[in-house]
């Protein structure tokens, strides 16, 4: 049945839907994979191993008795810890929502479990989203699949390792500055985030509510763009929501795998890797890039570099803003209504067991970020921190407008680095958070931005960033497609089919 | 707008009053490993004072939208028997706090 457990989601689909194999089936053998690694990988924080056997049996016997399903039936699917669902254990990677079952599903959850998905579970992340390799979870490590002495990028961490380890054929991951691109880079997958309200936020345990936004974490393109498509679309329960028709993404993704880019117009971010900006940088992300880029070319696309200079300041505007929002957010978990409560003696007022709570149930990064923001939007220093932020936002903004009069995708590396070892960045808060500078700028603009394999340096997986115009995800797929395709092409195999040769050498 | 000056690092005690008024109740030990890191993350993100913002708008969220409105129709609530149960405390229906009051005010 292993056979199963590398198979992309698409051909799942296609399987299902001719009989020739039940949902069941399926389940059982990602639930034995999970049985088996994931000790080792820690990438789930909770699975219901007859929860998910129980809805794939419902989804075979609708089957069975004719019932007209969708093309996602049948397939098992994980869920970032973010993603509020009914009954089921949601904790954010806190310690303050340890044990809390919520009372409904997020938007995204529910469409999800209409399309006859069949949750596997619930996977690792940094504590409310916030970090670059998943060791900010309050619970447990999770590992890189490609080398376990290695992180597996963050927030969505357990996202990532899970579908790369071949334990979920996709999963959701959430993209705040950079969360589900850098992951998705770091362990070979593709990653999505779309146009900022293009797919609910609703249920999504909020960190930074105006750059928040969930997406797809896949093995393929095509999986991607499938698996975005059953999430987007309005909803009238997230205020930010866009009231707009879901692009059209798996077949731009089909026609993008077609190869023919004749014509699209390529800007190479100088500010990103590019001349006078390679400090930090990998030499090896750089070739990889650099190949890549000239990849575009030969498939014919017109390339150019294009300046956009305040890229520059996208860190410093990010880490104003970011836990600023945070601040206010993560107010509400005061001990009163749901999750942890600490002190309550009956002598300790309100305010005391507030403090209390919020210490024991918080871990280090959340109250630093919690401070941090809390300073920014003080009385005094407003203007000049968060104010100034939110004025570096607009002038990346422009950067982007600018640039879409000459250009029709922006690319540059996805992360700085491959991913780096368990332990070397978490007592050093600037160096975690340089893992997210290319990822940025797309986050505090609201555009669509994939990261998508394309290569290995020192044996380990390096992401390439599409960005486009807010709702020209299309674009996003297009393009990714067209270079997994020749990737593909070249090495005779798919990208993350290199895995278990390695881990086997 | 120019960078703040700023003269030292964030200090201890500025940091327990952040953290006070955040309703954090950190450890001593927390308080001298939070002052020296937020310190240098401050330095970092006092960068954004280098921009040129004369006449630059700010942007508080990356889609224009203003005023979003429902039809004001009620809708059915949460069940109170779910919601107490995720609830830290719970008493006659309702979930139970602590005081919010001294003995004297």
């Amino acid at each position: 049945m292993s056979e199963l457990t590398t198979t992309d989601a698409a051909e799942l689909g296609r399987l299902l839907t001719a009989g020739e194999v039940s949902s069941a089936d399926l389940t059982r053998a990602y639930l034995d994979r999970i049985a088996a690694d994931d000790d080792a990988i820690g990438a789930y924080l909770h699975v219901d191993a007859e929860a998910a056997l129980r809805s794939a049996e419902q989804v075979d016997a609708a089957r069975a008795d004719g019932g007209v399903l969708g093309p996602l039936a049948g397939i098992p699917l994980a869920l970032k810890d973010v993603v509020v669902t009914e009954g089921v254990p949601t904790t954010s990677g806190s310690k303050i929502l340890e044990g809390w079952r919520p009372p409904y599903d997020a938007t995204l959850a529910a469409r999800l479990k209409n399309a006859g998905t069949v949750l596997l579970g619930k996977t690792n992340m940094d504590e409310f989203a916030m970090g670059s390799s998943t060791e900010n979870s309050a619970y447990r490590v999770t590992r890189n699949p490609w080398d376990h002495d290695r992180i597996p990028g963050g927030s969505s961490g357990g996202s990532s390792a899970a579908v790369a380890g071949g334990l979920a054929p996709w999963a959701i991951g959430t993209d705040t500055g950079g969360s589900i691109r850098q992951p998705a880079a770091v362990t070979g997958l593709v990653g999505h985030k779309p146009t900022y309200g293009s797919v609910s936020r609703f249920g999504l345990i909020a960190f930074s509510s105006s750059l928040d936004q969930a997406g797809p974490m896949a093995r393929t393109v095509l999986d991607a763009a499938l698996l975005h498509e059953a999430i987007a679309g309005h909803d009238p329960l997230d205020s930010t929501s866009i009231n707009a028709p879901v692009p059209v993404l798996a077949e731009s993704a089909r026609r993008g795998a077609e190869g023919d880019l004749a014509g699209l117009r390529v800007g190479v971010v100088t500010e990103l890797g590019g001349d006078g900006h390679t400090e930090g940088y990998e030499a090896g992300v750089l070739a990889r890039f650099a190949e890549t880029v000239a990849l575009l070319e030969s498939l014919g696309a017109e390339v150019r570099p294009v300046s956009c200079p305040a890229f520059d300041l996208a860190l410093p505007a990010y880490y104003l803003i970011a836990p600023s929002e945070a601040s206010s957010n993560l107010a509400r978990f005061d001990g009163v209504r749901y999750g942890l409560r600490v002190g309550d003696d009956g002598d300790r007022d309100l305010d005391e067991v507030m403090a209390l709570t919020r210490e024991q149930g918080f871990g280090p990064e959340v109250k630093r970020r919690i401070i941090l923001g809390t300073y920014a939007l003080s009385s005094g220093y407003y203007d000049a921190y968060y104010g100034q932020a939110q004025k570096v936002r607009t002038l990346i903004t422009r950067d982007f407008t600018t640039a879409w009069e000459d250009v029709d995708v922006l690319v540059s590396p996805t992360s700085p680095t491959v991913a780096w070892p368990v332990g070397a960045r978490v007592d050093d808060p600037i160096a975690m958070y340089a893992a997210d500078l290319c990822t940025l700028p797309a986050s505090l603009a609201g555009i669509p931005a994939i990261s998508v394999p394309c290569g290995l340096s020192d044996g380990l997986p390096v992401g390439f960033q599409v960005m486009a115009p807010a709702l020209a995800d299309d674009r996003c797929y297009q393009v990714a497609a067209a270079l997994e395709a020749a990737q593909d092409a070249a090495r005779g195999s798919r990208f993350l089919d290199q895995l278990p040769v390695r881990s086997a050498a | 707008m120019s960078t703040p000056s700023r003269k030292d690092r964030l200090t201890r005690d500025e940091v327990a009053h952040l953290a006070h008024l955040s309703r954090l109740a950190v450890t001593e030990e927390e308080l001298d490993l939070f002052a020296g890191q937020l310190g240098a993350v401050l330095d970092a993100v006092a960068q954004v004072g280098k921009a040129e913002v004369a006449d630059v708008q700010p942007t508080t969220h990356a889609v224009p939208m203003t005023n979003v409105f429902r039809e004001d129709v009620a809708r059915p609530s949460l069940p109170r028997d779910v919601v107490l149960a995720g609830a830290p405390a719970a008493e006659d229906g309702r979930i139970r706090v602590p005081r919010i009051l001294g003995e004297e005010a």
